[in-house]
């Protein structure tokens, strides 16, 4: 007789080993850069700051100053909108029931992309700093229920209508953006800068916003997390177990677009993450959206972290991080696929 | 009272009407099967029946309360569901798929208790899967797969079991298994509602056929009153032969596979 439960306890050991190497990662990539600092002095001040205290042994003062107010907002940024873009990629394969989906499949990019080139465009940054990451937010926003309400019938929302949607929008939403680039002129290198992505001068500000996006979407995906396994059979399935597919859909998609586009207005569009995390735990953990949710937004944490660490202070001169991920991330999603289909399907 | 109690139901996919005025009771302890061409509208009448769909005009009671009244979850432990396909794009195990039968009796943050374990144990011992229970469900054969939909449906553990065309794509060993299987829940004071294409497969299991034509009802009874020559050709356009065989100890139909010389 086969053991019915014992592939459904929680992977503590999985969780344990990457929490563990999310705070080190975050501790030895604050002490890389231009100013190298031993992890040792980064624990000594984030825990003086943390605690209230002065870090003691007479450390530069420079050091708390770069660490502090330099570092650690662009370090957590971009572990945060990593793991965030990671679990709300776990939602949309989950619901789209399509495990090529990614947190842009339902054009939140293109709409964030559209909203902030609008606003680069009429150089509206004169009136205050976050205009334009609050247009990328409202252009995100907009597109997400333009295309639910495109891809509604009888109140029904079908997966393949609303892939489908989406990239009718995100097409048309392209061509606007390429329509802004036009009237750009001298501006379009600002445009195209800001699409490509950068976690570069994030403030405490930033990193508070997107800590609140990805808590929620933590807790909802969570809350979900049997639902969205069950979901996996199809509606008629689904329903039939006793889930609201349709209610539970609807909900899903609004918070993982919502915790995506406040991605996106944070630190532009970064691509592959969303995509190849949740594929790279679902071969560790296995389908089961209840593991895979915290599992993928530790390792979308540390993915981006350290992709970010890499451009900012490995290579020569930074890179943008959403060509960064592509680049390193697409070839490394090649091998794994391929190791995957020769291996068969064990 | 009967259990499930449709009154007058209709529906239509905006001009076009599927279901037309249909009536019809399920009782506790009774195999019914519904039988008609493809696009009688069987699988439609069914969505209704599972609240799927709601009907545009008539009502659907169960136990005695509105069919819209019940929530997801409180419907889904009266009634549960074979579909006819199966196509599942993540790579979950046997034994996880069976134990979301249990869904609808675990509350959100609970963990599967005994009871659960057992009663998917017994479902994947009842359709022979037990031993496929570590396996994954998109390495298993489409008969393999089938009867693990049936265990999960069983684990449900529901009054009423609704198959839509649940044995169209097996082969005939599998066929009989799960029909063996779901009477015996019929026995034990169940109710089956079962979409069926094999009329002889119908008339061997069911203690009650709905013969639906173009939407309709049009005939209702047991299968020896209803599966016979005149009313099969007005329904099915062929001509047949129905006689009690001896050798399956049921009623059961011949057709006549060629054309006749003339």
């Amino acid at each position: 007789m086969t053991d019915i439960n014992h592939h459904n306890s929680p992977p503590y050991m999985l969780l344990m080993a990457l929490s563990l190497a999310l705070l080190l990662g975050i501790i030895v990539s604050a002490g890389m850069g231009y100013l190298a600092i031993t992890p040792g002095e980064v624990a000594r001040i984030i825990w003086a700051k943390i605690s209230g205290g002065s870090p003691a042994g007479g450390l530069d003062p420079t050091f708390g100053y770069v660490v502090w107010d330099v570092r650690l907002p662009r370090i957590l940024t971009a572990a945060l909108v990593g793991g965030s873009l990671a679990v709300a990629g776990v939602l949309f394969q989950a619901i789209l029931l399509n495990p090529l989906a990614d947190p842009y499949t339902l054009g939140v990019s293109s709409g964030a992309a559209f909203g902030a080139s609008l606003a680069l465009l009429i150089n509206i940054t004169v009136i205050t700093a976050f205009s334009v990451p609050l247009f990328a937010f409202l252009g995100a926003v907009a597109t997400l229920f333009i295309v639910l309400a495109l891809a509604s019938v009888d109140g029904r929302l079908g997966t393949n209508t609303l892939i489908l949607s989406g990239v009718i929008v995100a097409a048309i939403l392209s061509a606007g953006i390429g329509f802004i680039k036009h009237l750009a002129d001298e501006q379009v290198a600002v445009i195209i800068f800001w699409l490509m992505g950068s976690f570069a001068s994030r403030t405490w500000a930033h990193v508070m916003l997107v800590l609140a996006a990805a808590i929620g979407g933590l807790l909802i995906a969570f809350f979900y997390g049997r639902d969205l396994n069950i979901m996996a059979l199809g509606q008629r399935s689904s329903d039939s177990l006793g889930v609201d597919t349709a209610r539970t859909r609807k909900i899903l998609l609004v918070v993982g677009s919502l915790v995506t586009a406040t991605c996106v207005s944070v630190s532009g569009i970064i691509g592959f993450i969303g995509l190849i995390t949740p594929h790279l735990m679902r071969f560790i953990v296995g389908p089961d959206n209840r593991k895979l949710v915290p599992v993928s937004f530790l390792a979308g944490a540390i993915l981006l972290l350290g992709a970010d660490t890499l451009t900012r202070a490995v290579l020569p001169s930074e890179v943008p991080i959403g060509v960064l991920t592509a680049l390193i991330g697409g070839p490394f999603f090649c091998y794994i696929f391929r190791k995957k289909q020769l291996h068969g399907l064990s | 009272m009967a259990f499930l109690d449709a009154h007058n139901i209709s529906y239509a996919y905006g001009d076009n009407a599927v279901v037309r005025d249909v009536s019809l009771a399920l009782e506790p302890g009774k195999f019914y099967g519904l039988i008609g061409p493809n696009g009688s509208g069987k699988t439609t009448l069914l969505d209704l029946l599972i609240a799927n769909r709601r009907p545009s005009t008539g009502t659907i009671s169960l136990k005695g309360q509105e069919l819209e009244s019940y929530s997801r979850q409180k419907l889904a432990r009266q009634m549960a569901l074979i579909p006819q396909e199966f196509d599942l794009g993540f790579d979950f195990r046997v034994s996880e798929i069976v134990l979301m039968g249990r869904h609808p009796h675990i509350p959100r943050f609970a963990s599967p208790g005994p009871e659960d374990l057992a009663v998917s144990q017994e479902a994947m011992v009842a359709l022979a899967v037990d031993h496929l229970g570590d396996r994954l469900i998109t390495a298993l054969s489409g008969g393999e797969k089938q009867r693990v939909v049936a265990a999960r449906a069983l684990a449900q553990d529901t009054p009423l079991l609704i198959m839509d065309e649940a044995t169209a794509n097996l082969d005939i060993q599998h066929t009989i298994q799960i029909f063996q299987v779901v009477r015996r829940k019929v026995e034990q004071g169940g109710i089956v509602l079962a979409a069926i294409h094999d009329l002889n497969l119908a008339a061997a299991f069911c203690d009650e056929i709905f013969l639906l034509k173009e939407g309709r009802l049009h005939a209702a009874g047991p299968p020896e009153e209803i599966l016979v020559p005149t009313t099969i050709d007005q329904v099915f356009a062929i001509n047949c032969q129905a006689t009690f065989n001896n050798f399956n100890q049921s009623h059961q139909i011949s057709f006549q596979w060629r054309q006749e010389k003339s």
